[in-house]
């Protein structure tokens, strides 16, 4: 399984979850979705889980999966994040389904992790702690993804015998929902308070750091290849626009300040699927740092996509910025990755920590003329 | 045969080469001879030709051992030998003993090789360029001056860029030729640059000859010919260290450790963006070469030739803003080539003056950024004012 080397099957699946997504995910049934309640179909969702089997593709068969890869289920999330598939992959595929298969198995941890691999349930997931006491949690989480429409919410709390992570049924008893208007309307959002309600515990105070440590930076990994789904395509829409669209008789795209320009968001492209990937194979299997090639990829997809969806619209010109034309569904889109799972800004000084503040000067490595 | 049965018989070979002809002991040029013969100086070159006709991607397998038993980077020593005449006299040379009369001499850095295609009304545009070669028998004369050759002074042989037609579109009039830098009619001067060095020279051709034997490629086809040089000299100027932090970057970084009495929390954050954007350079060379397998330098090289070219002015630009005050001295503007240790690059100041050439050299930023534009995503290529007959269009 070399680095950056796609197997045969991960081709075949790239194919079939490109079809699946052009048949369900076209932009006027995203467009219907996006301002329907849930902001997705559980039919659809069922069917990605069941019959494509692309919600879980990295959990082992022993927990129900497929016992694929890591790798397997980026090639899938890339093309959901291309064409901005509706749905709560954030909450579930990228946060929830890895957390609950690093954690140890119990009878609710596997019902649960099953339901969610097969789409017949879905999960969001904040790793902010909320107070638990006898099992029963209470606190505020103002801002989590995926948890309007979801079953469940695995939620950090801390008691008095140190931290864990709760899976809270947020039809239940204690628990109020209140949706959120989001700024990208395919990713929606709600506030949770949660009032003495229930908790299943997952993973104890031994466990809880390690899970949900493994649990964000197997999102951060997926989430950097949404982001690289998502900059592909508006690089593709923005390259077919600059050599059709025509002005003072020319294709723009022979202007070298649109040529330019599009040459730049494609080095962008190139390195944010570099890293990304990086940061997938590294999790894989264990060829780097997690910590480092996880921030990495998101220090380097955010500011990609930042970058790309902001002059795919100024490529498009008037039309780039209407209701009507798709771009500023993505742009959306980017702005809400880059502040999800850390702020570019913020991976950048994990960065720094681990490779400026940890280096050593050799003697005489660098010259410096003194005149 | 199986990549993994290819990669054992490139490193039997290697260990058997430096078994024989230990890099420590014996000649350099017996060493290098010893790894032509091996097949192991390009390993995707057919055999008899200094390579096994395996995967290009084999090369690192035999670079590490030769290398890592003390053998030379021979890239560095024949640098327009190894990065571009050699795979252009490979798919061009008109007969196999030509092939094999210049590949191996190349090899073993006893002819040195330097490329003459820019000239001072050709830069960008080489396509335009001027230098003429006539047909006279058996043979060709060149008259014309080339620019920005570096070795011309040591080189043996010179990759020739010349037109044939000027009554052709540009384009359609060049011809490819190895110019024999030995020649009466070849002259060479130092050409004196930013940073004080004379890492160039301006080479003068005045009725040199060149047996028609030595033309690479049909005539009028020259410009084809160039780009199996280009790609290679770009593919080579792009390729960067494949450990992580190796290159540049690690020059800015070790300045940066041996000075914590200059940091501040701003020139940290300028530091990590640098070495963000280098890393995710080199993960982007990786891929590349990984996607590219068996193939040759595809247009992904100039990504990396454009990237690395920015990255280094901008790692230098940090370097000085770091030293503030104490950068801004200098070492010497005495006329001289390669410092005492032989290294060109010298202290900090003088590669970041060296620098400003990296946007300019082997194609500009500028053309680069026309080049991925173009040959990549597709683009439509800009009006042009220069599509009839080379004698026709406007020079200055």
């Amino acid at each position: 399984m070399a680095e950056f080397s796609f197997t045969e099957e991960q081709q075949a699946l790239r194919a079939a979850v490109r079809k699946f997504c052009s048949e369900n995910f076209d932009e006027a049934t995203v467009r219907r979705l996006m301002e329907s309640a849930p902001a997705y179909d559980p039919a659809v969702w069922r069917r990605l889980g069941s019959e494509l089997g692309v919600l879980g593709m990295a959990v082992p068969e022993a927990d129900g999966g497929v016992g694929g890869s890591l790798v397997d289920q980026a090639v899938a999330v890339e093309e959901f994040g291309a064409t901005l598939a509706c749905g709560p992959l954030f909450g579930t595929v990228y946060l929830a389904i890895p957390a609950l298969v690093a954690c140890p198995a119990s009878t609710e941890r596997d019902e649960l992790l099953g339901a969610l691999v097969e789409g017949e349930r879905t999960a969001a997931f904040e790793p902010q702690p909320v107070d638990v006491s006898g099992g029963k949690l209470t606190g505020t989480a103002p801002r989590v993804v995926d948890a309007s429409a979801a079953d469940v919410l695995l939620i950090a709390a801390r008691g008095s015998d140190g931290p864990g992570l709760y899976a809270v049924d947020l039809a239940g008893p204690g628990v109020r929902r209140e949706p959120l208007v989001t700024m990208d309307l395919t990713r929606p959002q709600a506030r949770i308070t949660l009032d003495s309600a229930p908790g299943a515990l997952l993973a104890g105070p031994d466990e809880a750091e390690r899970v949900i440590t493994h649990a964000v930076q197997i999102g951060s990994a997926l989430l950097a290849v949404e982001q690289v789904g998502a900059a592909q395509h508006l690089l593709d829409v923005s390259v077919e626009y600059a050599k059709s669209r025509l002005q003072f008789g020319r294709q723009i795209g022979s202007f070298q300040a649109i040529k330019h320009k599009l040459a730049d968001m494609l080095v962008d492209l190139e390195h944010a699927r570099s890293a990304a990937y990086h940061a997938v194979w590294a999790l894989s299997d264990a060829s780097d740092d997690p910590a480092l090639a996880t921030s990495i990829a998101q220090a380097i997809s955010s500011p990609a996509l930042s970058r790309i969806a902001a002059d795919a619209i100024q490529v498009h010109g008037g039309i780039g910025f209407t209701w009507e034309h798709q771009a500023h569904l993505y742009f959306k889109r980017a702005a809400t990755d880059a502040a999800l799972l850390g702020s570019a800004e913020q991976h950048r000084g994990v960065v720094a920590d681990l490779v400026l503040d940890t280096a050593i000067a050799h003697s005489g490595a660098v010259k410096v003329a003194a005149g | 045969m199986s990549t993994d049965t290819d990669a054992a018989r490139v490193a039997d070979l290697a260990h058997t080469v430096v078994a024989e002809h230990d890099p420590k002991q014996v000649p350099l040029t017996e060493f290098l001879g010893a790894c032509y013969d091996a097949g192991l100086s390009w390993v995707n070159f057919p055999e008899g030709l200094g390579g096994l006709g395996v995967s290009r991607g084999l090369q690192a397998v035999a670079d590490k051992i030769l290398q890592g038993a003390g053998g030379p980077v021979p890239l560095g020593l024949n640098p327009m030998g190894y990065g571009m005449a050699a795979p252009t006299l490979r798919e061009h040379a008109q007969t196999e003993e030509l092939k094999k009369f210049f590949l191996r001499p190349l090899a073993t850095t006893d002819d040195i090789w330097c490329q003459l295609f820019s000239e001072p009304g050709a830069g960008s545009d080489v396509a335009g360029l001027a230098t003429s070669a006539v047909r006279d028998g058996d043979e060709w004369v060149i008259n014309g001056q080339k620019v920005w050759t570096s070795l011309a002074h040591r080189a043996r042989w010179g990759l020739l860029l010349a037109r044939t037609d000027p009554d052709a579109p540009k384009h359609k009039g060049l011809s490819y030729f190895v110019l024999d830098m030995h020649d009466p009619g070849v002259e060479c001067r130092p050409l004196r640059q930013m940073t004080g060095q004379a890492e160039f020279n301006e080479v003068y051709i005045t009725d040199a000859r060149v047996p028609d034997e030595h033309r690479l490629g049909a005539v009028g086809n020259g410009w084809a010919v160039a780009m199996t040089t280009l790609m290679n000299e770009r593919s080579a100027l792009g390729a960067s260290g494949s450990r992580r932090g190796a290159g540049t970057i690690e020059e800015a970084v070790q300045l940066w450790a041996s000075r914590p009495d200059l940091h501040t929390p701003v020139l940290r954050d300028r530091l990590a963006q640098l070495w963000l954007r280098a890393e995710a350079q080199r993960l982007t060379s990786e891929r590349s070469r990984v996607s590219a397998g068996a193939g040759g330098p595809g247009p992904e090289g100039s990504i990396g030739k454009m990237v690395g070219a920015e990255l280094n002015q901008k790692i230098y630009e940090f370097c000085m803003d770091l030293l503030g005050p104490e950068g801004i001295l200098y070492h010497s503007y005495a006329l001289h080539g390669a410092n005492e240790d032989g290294d060109w690059r010298g202290p900090i100041q003088q590669r970041y003056l060296r620098s400003r050439a990296n946007t300019i050299e082997g194609g500009t930023s500028e053309v680069m950024r026309n080049i991925l534009g173009e040959r990549v995503l597709g683009l439509p290529g800009d009006l042009r004012a220069d599509s009839g007959p080379w004698k026709d269009v406007p020079r200055g």
